[in-house]
């Protein structure tokens, strides 16, 4: 059972006009993977992260989640995104709602749970991230490290099974890094499933089980965080992590 | 009975013999306005959702013509609608009603219905820049959790945009009482004829739109503070409390946070 592929990505190509993004993409993920995605600006990082979300409808290939293409248009998107749940650099919390309405919006809107249960869940990943004293907040009176642990509760209380991180504290002051990473720790290890694109190199070779490293469009190696940062294959990987290890 | 020989006794002697009059004249034109704002509200937010809709290849052909069908209508409607006057529209409804489709409209709904569609076409604009106004991110947001186009829309993007626009709407409002009068065209008894009626009755004209100069003022003056308190109470608090149960660890529980958007919009 654990060793079950909850997503498996095949031939994946993503195109813009003629730019080719994402060339010929295969990977997959087990149940309680912690996948880091790692590479150059401009790889194609975020643009694997919306094709699995289908923010962006892939060009070619497929994507299987519990062996159903959810690339079919007979499929679901609203439902499948319920599953597999976002977290953006951005945060995009939404402004005119408070933090607890945040979190409850989608388990009522989405998930149809009466506003009692909605309200016991949101709090209960409130508190997890350490923001339950800021409920009756607006998002413009929070900092940027608070925002992104509220947008990380309102991804929680959807209960998805996979969770997708892109570049979730590039937007950070430095010492407010620290407490979202904190959160994803946590989260790992009790045994969320997520794919986490991310620059904090140090950060996914303690929490990830697999290390992604993308290089224009195409996924050039891949391994246990060991392997990849301590013995990386290929010259690429090697210079993008001494580039990176200098700052 | 005589008319006063100075220019404020004529004033109060009109008002006097005239006072209802003005009033009904008021009235009108106040639901005029009204009516025509809110409908036109309505018209524009229809109009202004469906420009917005976005269509992607993944949908069927039958969706996609549709779609593009009310868009193209709806664009015409709106660049017919803001690029023509008013007082023409009025003329061009009301005798082209019974003159095309022997239809016969009242002067009073024939009112209603013009700036309804005008004030539509203008809303519609409005509408649709303050839903492009809301950043896409937000959109992301609500999809990521699993929310329709439809539900985005509801619960997401047009608060945040009707709270933007609201200023534009209560312009529309103010311009609306003032525009009412190109309307006595067609005969409707708003507060212009209305004076034009009473103005005549002595030859007091000058008087006679002096007090009309002055009923327009408090008119959208009144209308333009209603709407700005309004404003300010959609907003909400500047500030939140903190919500614990230790009341020992907040002793004060409250905090005050600067709210940086409100500074940078001063
Ligand atoms: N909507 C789009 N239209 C056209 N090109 C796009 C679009 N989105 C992304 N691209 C292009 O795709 C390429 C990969 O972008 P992507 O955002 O996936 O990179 P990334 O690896 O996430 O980079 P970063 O680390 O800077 O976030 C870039 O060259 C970008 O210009
Ligand atoms: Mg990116």
């Amino acid at each position: 059972m654990a060793d079950e592929k909850v997503l498996e990505i095949h031939h994946l190509s993503k195109t813009f006009g003629t730019n080719v993004v994402l060339r010929d993409i295969d990977f997959s993920v087990r149940a309680g993977d912690v996948t880091c995605i790692i590479g150059a600006s401009g790889s194609g990082k975020s643009t694997l992260l919306r094709c699995i979300n289908l923010l962006e409808t892939p060009t070619t290939g497929e994507i299987l989640y519990h062996d159903v293409d959810i690339t079919d248009r007979k499929v679901s998107v609203p439902s499948y995104r319920t599953k597999v749940g976002m977290v953006f650099q951005n945060f995009n919390l939404f402004n005119n709602m408070t933090v607890l309405e945040n979190c409850m919006v989608g388990q009522i809107k989405v998930l149809k749970k009466d506003k009692e249960e909605a309200k016991k869940k949101a709090m209960m990943f409130l508190e997890k991230v350490g923001m339950a004293p800021y409920i009756n907040a607006k998002p413009r009176q929070l900092s940027g490290g608070q925002k992104q642990r509220v947008a990380i509760a309102r991804a929680l209380a959807m209960e998805p099974e996979i969770l997708l991180f892109d570049e979730p504290t590039s937007a950070l002051d430095p010492q407010m890094v620290g407490e979202v990473l904190a959160v994803m720790r946590t989260l790992a290890s009790e045994g969320l499933t997520m794919i986490i694109v991310t620059h904090e190199m140090a950060f996914a070779r303690d929490v990830s089980n697999r290390v992604v490293y993308m290089a224009g469009g195409v996924i050039e190696e891949e391994g246990n965080p060991a392997d990849i940062f301590g013995n990386p294959q290929k010259s690429s990987t090697k210079e993008f992590l001494n580039r990176f290890m200098q700052g | 009975m005589s008319l006063p020989s100075d220019f404020l006794g004529r004033m109060l002697f009109i008002l006097h013999e005239y006072g209802p009059s003005f009033l009904r004249g008021a009235g009108k034109t106040m639901a005029i306005a009204i009516v025509g704002t809110l409908v036109g509200c309505i018209i524009g937010f229809a109009v202004g959702i469906v420009q917005t809709i976005p269509v992607s290849k993944n949908d069927s052909f039958a969706k996609r013509f549709l779609l593009k069908t009310v868009k193209i209508i709806s664009n015409i409607y709106v660049e017919i609608f803001r690029g023509t006057p008013m007082m023409v529209q009025a003329m061009f409804i009301f005798y082209g009603s019974s003159a095309l489709f022997n239809f016969n409209m009242s002067i009073v709904f024939a009112s209603y219905f013009i700036v309804s569609i005008n004030t539509g076409a203008y809303m519609a604009e409005t509408v649709r820049g303050g839903i492009l106004s809301i950043d896409p991110g937000q959109t992301e947001g609500a999809k990521a959790i699993g929310m329709t186009h439809f539900q985005t829309m509801i619960n997401v993007i047009m608060p945040q945009a009707i709270r933007n626009i609201m200023p534009q709407i209560g312009n529309n409002l103010i311009i609306n009482i003032k525009d009412t009068c190109v309307l006595s065209v067609i005969g409707v008894v708003e507060l212009f004829y209305a004076t034009k009626g009473v103005a005549g009755a002595y030859y007091t004209y000058f008087e006679a739109f002096t007090i009309t100069m002055i009923i327009y003022f408090i008119l959208t003056f009144t209308c333009s503070r209603i709407l700005r308190h309004w404003e300010k109470k959609m907003d909400g608090p500047d500030s939140y409390d903190l919500a614990t149960t230790d009341t020992l660890a907040y002793t004060s529980g409250m905090v005050r946070f600067p709210d940086p958007k409100e500074k940078e919009d001063r």
